[in-house]
């Protein structure tokens, strides 16, 4: 499903890489941890999923995409097998709940009857019913990061990325937050997750990748945060 | 594609620049009118020019005396001087025209200007030979034959003072077209700032869509097809400013000299004719305007 070799990336403005040698490959339905400190290169790891970089040496492959060298028209193809949440939420503040994950199927061109069915059950799934005709300012953190994990999960993506997710929310927050990405994976959804929360991964006891200064330096299949950290 | 959706981003991001959008359709009409005023100007000498080309004249002024005494130019000098004119090679074709008629012609022209008409008498009209030349392009023949002959008192060449009415024209339409040149600038950069602002204020929607896989038609088609709808808007505009123009200013002032045939009307045919190129430039700039700045400062 996600298949990184020999991965390096080099920012323009930046002179010690942002990651350097990356090999990792996830298996499809896979719920992995990207961890490490502040700056390790989760976020750059992300974003070269996404295309939204290219490596600077190295191959990336997502489902059947040659992501570091296949064509710029066909970026958005790879983006719409990809569900993406990140920490600030990213939801419009004109639009109402309902209206903010129909934006995402309007804008890929589905047809208005699908959308019409498909949000309210998204909507279901992330236990927002009753609350589609709300804007995003009259709900809590969690509620808004549900909207924004509904949004990412509407089109039955391949994998879900998540960058820091529960990142600016409280520990309870961001357990149901858990419980759900847990609930998304069960559906057979890859899940990648960016954190620096220990607690977290230590409670849901899955494969964890660390990140040191852009370098793997563990792989563990039922991880946890870290010993003695 | 859902055109519904690309319609109403196009909508809500006209409004929400409201401002900007006025500004970009008042300089890209204002632009677009000059551009046309000066086709129009171009249309209109194109068209007075075909109106004189069998026409231009050689007038031979004949003296007080001989107007005065000769209406018929039955005695010499005037009949000696129709006879070798007659039979002079470079001349097509000579008419007399008395004192009488000349004012008769004098009055017809200025219909529009009584005033004018009042003033004039007969008696400070001369009578004169009028000559259509084989060479309507070589008139200084006459000239040069029969200037200073008794009898004549002067010979006047319509041909130069068309030359310097075109003359005058020709400036005009340079003028307006430069003017246009100038305004059609600041419409392009205009377009082009507000294609910038426009993408500004809807980065986040933007950032979304390539998120969510949407492609370049999704997100790049509002903004080229805002600035492409404020310059069909402004189009319009100019097209309206130039018949209120023609209806106003060329029906009004030149009214009498259109009708007395001095000069060429401009006509609801004509202002057909340029309308198309008016909206064809107004989308090719605006579009290109829209899409070369979408390629250079927005993100992709
Ligand atoms: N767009 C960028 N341009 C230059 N340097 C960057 C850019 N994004 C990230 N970096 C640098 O790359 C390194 C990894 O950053 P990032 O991937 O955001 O780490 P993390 O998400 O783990 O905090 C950092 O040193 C950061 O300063
Ligand atoms: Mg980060």
């Amino acid at each position: 499903m996600i298949r990184l070799e020999q991965v390096s990336k080099v920012y323009k403005t930046s002179t010690r890489p942002a990651l350097e040698n990356v090999s990792v490959e996830v298996d499809k339905g896979e719920f992995v941890f990207l961890i490490g400190a502040s700056g390790s290169g989760k976020s750059t790891f992300l974003r070269l999923l996404l295309r939204e970089e290219v490596p600077t040496k190295g191959r990336v492959y997502v489902a059947n995409f040659d992501v570091a060298r296949m064509a710029r028209r066909r970026v958005p193809r790879l983006r719409q097998s990809i569900g993406c949440v990140f920490q600030d939420f990213r939801l419009l503040h004109n639009k109402t709940v309902a209206e903010n994950v129909a934006f995402a199927l309007e804008v890929i061109g589905k047809p208005r009857h699908t959308i019409r069915k498909v949000v309210p059950e998204v909507l279901e799934l992330v236990g927002l019913e009753g609350k589609a005709e709300r804007m995003p300012n009259e709900l809590s953190g969690g509620e808004q990061q549900r909207v924004a994990i509904a949004r990412a999960f509407v089109n039955r993506p391949l994998m879900l990325l998540a960058d820091e997710p529960t990142g600016n929310l409280d520990p309870d927050t961001s357990q149901d937050i858990m419980l759900l990405l847990e609930r998304i994976n069960r559906t057979g959804t890859t899940v990648l997750m960016a954190t620096h929360d220990h607690s977290i991964v230590d409670s849901m006891r899955r494969r964890v990748v660390e990140l040191d200064l852009g370098r793997v330096v563990r792989d563990d299949a039922r991880g946890v945060y870290g010993v003695g950290r | 594609m859902r055109a519904s959706f690309v319609f109403s981003e196009v909508v809500t991001g006209l409004r929400r620049n409201i401002t900007m959008t006025i500004a970009m359709i008042i300089t890209t009409a204002i632009s677009l009118a000059l551009l046309g005023g000066g086709l129009l100007v171009v249309r209109m000498i194109d068209k007075t020019q075909t109106l004189y080309q069998d026409k231009v004249e050689v007038s031979v002024y004949l003296t007080n005396d001989v107007s005065e005494t000769d209406p018929e130019c039955a005695a010499e000098p005037c009949a000696g001087l129709r006879a070798a004119l007659e039979a002079d090679p470079a001349v097509e074709q000579v008419d007399h025209e008395s004192r009488d008629e000349a004012y008769e012609r004098f009055k017809r022209i200025f219909e529009a200007q009584p005033e004018l008409v009042k003033l004039a008498r007969p008696e400070a009209l001369p009578a004169s030979f009028r000559i259509k030349l084989v060479d309507p392009e070589r008139p200084e023949v006459i000239d040069q034959t029969y200037g200073g002959r008794p009898g004549v008192e002067s010979i006047a060449d319509q041909g130069e003072f068309l030359d310097r009415f075109f003359g005058v024209l020709n400036s005009l339409r340079n003028g307006t077209f430069f003017v246009a040149l100038v305004m059609a600038i600041a419409a392009l950069l205009l377009i082009s700032n507000t294609v910038q602002l426009s993408a500004f204020t809807r980065r986040v929607e933007v950032g979304i869509m390539r998120l969510v896989g949407a492609t370049r038609w999704y997100t790049q088609l509002p903004f080229l097809l805002e600035a492409v709808v404020t310059g069909i808007v402004g189009a319009l505009v100019a097209i309206g400013l130039l018949v209120v123009l023609k209806v106003t200013f060329i029906d009004d002032v030149l009214g009498g000299s259109i009708q007395s045939g001095v000069v060429s009307s401009v006509d609801g045919v004509d202002i057909l004719l340029v309308a198309p190129i008016l909206l064809l430039t107004a989308l090719v700039i605006s579009g290109i305007t829209g899409y070369v700045t979408l390629r250079l400062y927005v993100r992709t």
